[in-house]
């Protein structure tokens, strides 16, 4: 277990310097760490501090909260096909942001989009708890969850449909699509309240989570909360998703796949699969970022297509090796 | 000492009846079998009375604040989910949540409870499998291992012996009749009576929208009840090797 932790966290290290060390600058690696910690305030430093370390910094806030994300809601729902977008906040964050884009509202400051977004998220939530209820099933929940994607979709489709122009119907589709890059300090300092409440809010359900692997009956007569479990659920992951998708777009199948991936290497214990998952997202979405970066410098290769490209087939090669032990 | 008072407890579901003013009391070290035909209300009752299910009337596990409850009572639902390969000595320790604050690690006692769970249900070859790949009735006994080792001085299973070889079911209920005799008491639906009348101290019958009958194996079973609400006859006498009960021929 201890060996599961420490190579996870090697990676998150090492990747993260790698991510620190790409760039179109084209600057030695030496050079540029010794820019990022000494700070002398040229130029040098601010492709550093200003540019690729934001960059880092959300990769890894971003993967973690995916990964951890994706572990909560495969225990709570018992399914392995469960993803954190599942409750409908990352298609209302988009949503959001799509409005901001389209109304012009976010080119009027600096934060106007991600905090659309962020809006868009909390009215999902709202929406989705009003729906399912205090005391409904998770079944309910994942119903509701369907209806709220759905209508965000729609009206997102409704909003492109509507686009006075090309332009700012390829600015939304590009957005959708979900990346890290030209992201600054300040959209750190904004996600991240939001996913460390959300981050602490999903790292206290392990013990219910694993209870709940023998039911949700048998879990309540062990002494576990459920509507408080499952409201710390949707709470958290709406923070550290809504976040997420306010500063990045839409990033898909980190949720889905890390958690899947990592279940044999933690006896598929939830509780355990939280801390792995969350490490093991930080590292997918860093090796992606890094790699949007190294495949096609000069065409700006989004993030979300590089995920969903990867993702999809690992996810396909996962199902059929499930098959086969099921037989 | 008493377990558990049931009083007037009427369960209704879209305004239709189920249950109608059941009572009764569990005394320690009583091993009761709950029975009746399928759609009496067992599992209904049981949950009602672990406070799972809205109610009316009283319980005194369900009145129990949700830790307490915990402490006081384990409950082994019918449908045996293992949602994931864990393995089976982690599903075992499942049983020891309630008395495991939120970050606090298994303690040596924890540890001991689950030995012993594994060891009473013939469990301790299978620690290591993932409880995902055993048979049903395997998966039955680690469930039942499960609750006991959650170590409350009641436990109730819904069906626990359904699906187990006879090897299995017998020893499976002579576990909750050793625990009775430690003061262990445990309310155990199941649907062959003749495993029932031979090992459970009492019987509580259920048919008709409510309690029908409430007392020792003979007096419950009379051929008028086992007519009238199970519909069918039977042989059931007392023999040199304990009761022996076989049920004949369907009557309606």
């Amino acid at each position: 277990m201890t060996r599961l932790a420490g190579g996870l966290s090697l990676g998150v290290v090492l990747l993260a310097v790698a991510s620190l060390l790409v760039g179109p600058a084209g600057i030695g690696p030496g050079e540029s760490l010794s820019a990022l910690i000494r700070g002398d305030g040229g130029p040098l430093t601010l492709v550093m501090r200003e540019i690729r370390m934001p960059r880092a910094l959300l990769a890894i806030m971003i993967g973690a909260s995916l990964g951890l994300a994706g572990a909560a809601m495969q225990g709570y729902l018992r399914n392995p096909l469960a993803e954190p977008g599942l409750i409908g906040v990352s298609g209302s964050a988009a949503l959001g942001a799509v409005l901001a884009i389209h109304t012009g509202l976010a080119a009027s400051f600096a934060l106007a989009l991600p905090l659309a977004a962020l809006t868009g998220a909390l009215g999902a939530v709202a929406l989705v708890m009003a729906l399912a209820g205090p005391r409904g099933t998770s079944l309910t929940l994942i119903l509701a969850g369907i209806a709220v994607s759905a209508l965000a979709a729609a009206f997102t489709s409704l909003v492109l449909n509507l686009s006075p122009n090309p332009f700012a119907a390829n600015e939304i589709v590009f957005w959708m699509m979900g990346s890290l890059a030209d992201r600054s300090m300040l959209h750190v300092w904004l996600a991240l309240p939001f996913m460390l409440l959300g981050a602490f809010l999903l790292a206290r359900l392990g013990r219910g989570l694993d209870a709940l692997t023998l039911g949700e009956d048998a879990a309540q007569a062990m002494g576990i909360d459920l509507p408080r479990l499952r409201l710390m659920l949707i709470v958290g992951t709406a923070c550290v998703v809504g976040s997420g998708t306010a500063v990045a777009g839409a990033i898909g199948f980190v949720g889905l796949v890390v958690p899947h991936i990592l279940r044999p290497f933690v006896g598929a214990q939830p509780s355990r699969l939280l801390w792995a998952s969350a490490l093991g997202g930080a590292i997918m979405v860093l090796a992606a970022d890094v790699a949007v970066r190294e495949i096609l410098p000069a065409r700006d290769l989004k993030l979300g297509v590089l995920t969903a490209l990867v993702g999809a087939p690992l996810f396909l090669h996962l199902i059929l090796k499930l098959r086969q032990e099921r037989i | 000492m008493t377990r558990l008072n049931v009083s007037d407890l009427s369960v209704r579901r879209h305004a239709r009846s189920v249950l109608r003013d059941v009572s009764f009391s569990v005394e320690a070290g009583e091993f009761i079998g709950l029975i009746g035909p399928n759609g009496a209300g067992k599992t209904t009752l049981m949950r009602a009375v672990l406070g799972l299910l809205d109610h009316e009337g009283a319980s005194s596990v369900a009145a129990l604040p949700r830790e307490e409850r915990a402490k006081a009572v384990a409950w082994m639902p019918q449908a045996r989910e293992i949602a994931w390969p864990v393995a089976v000595e982690t599903v075992v320790m499942l049983g020891r949540t309630p008395h495991l604050s939120s970050i606090q690690q298994a303690s040596d006692a924890d540890h001991a409870a689950v030995e012993t769970a594994l060891a009473e249900m013939d469990l301790l070859h299978l620690r290591h499998r993932a409880a995902t790949q055993l048979s049903g009735g395997e998966q039955a006994r680690v469930l039942i291992a499960r609750a006991l080792a959650q170590q409350t001085d009641l436990v109730m299973a819904d069906e626990p012996i359904a699906g187990l070889d006879p090897a299995h079911q017998i020893s499976t209920m002579q576990t909750f009749a050793s625990l009775a005799n430690k003061g262990v008491s445990s309310i155990v639906s199941l649907h062959d009576l003749g495993l029932a009348v031979r090992h459970c101290t009492r019987l509580l019958l259920l048919g008709e929208g409510g309690l029908v009958a409430d007392g020792v194996p003979h007096e419950v079973l009379t051929p008028e009840r086992l007519a009238r609400i199970f519909g069918v006859s039977a042989f059931y006498q007392s023999t040199d090797q304990g009761p022996v009960y076989q049920s004949l021929e369907v009557t309606r």
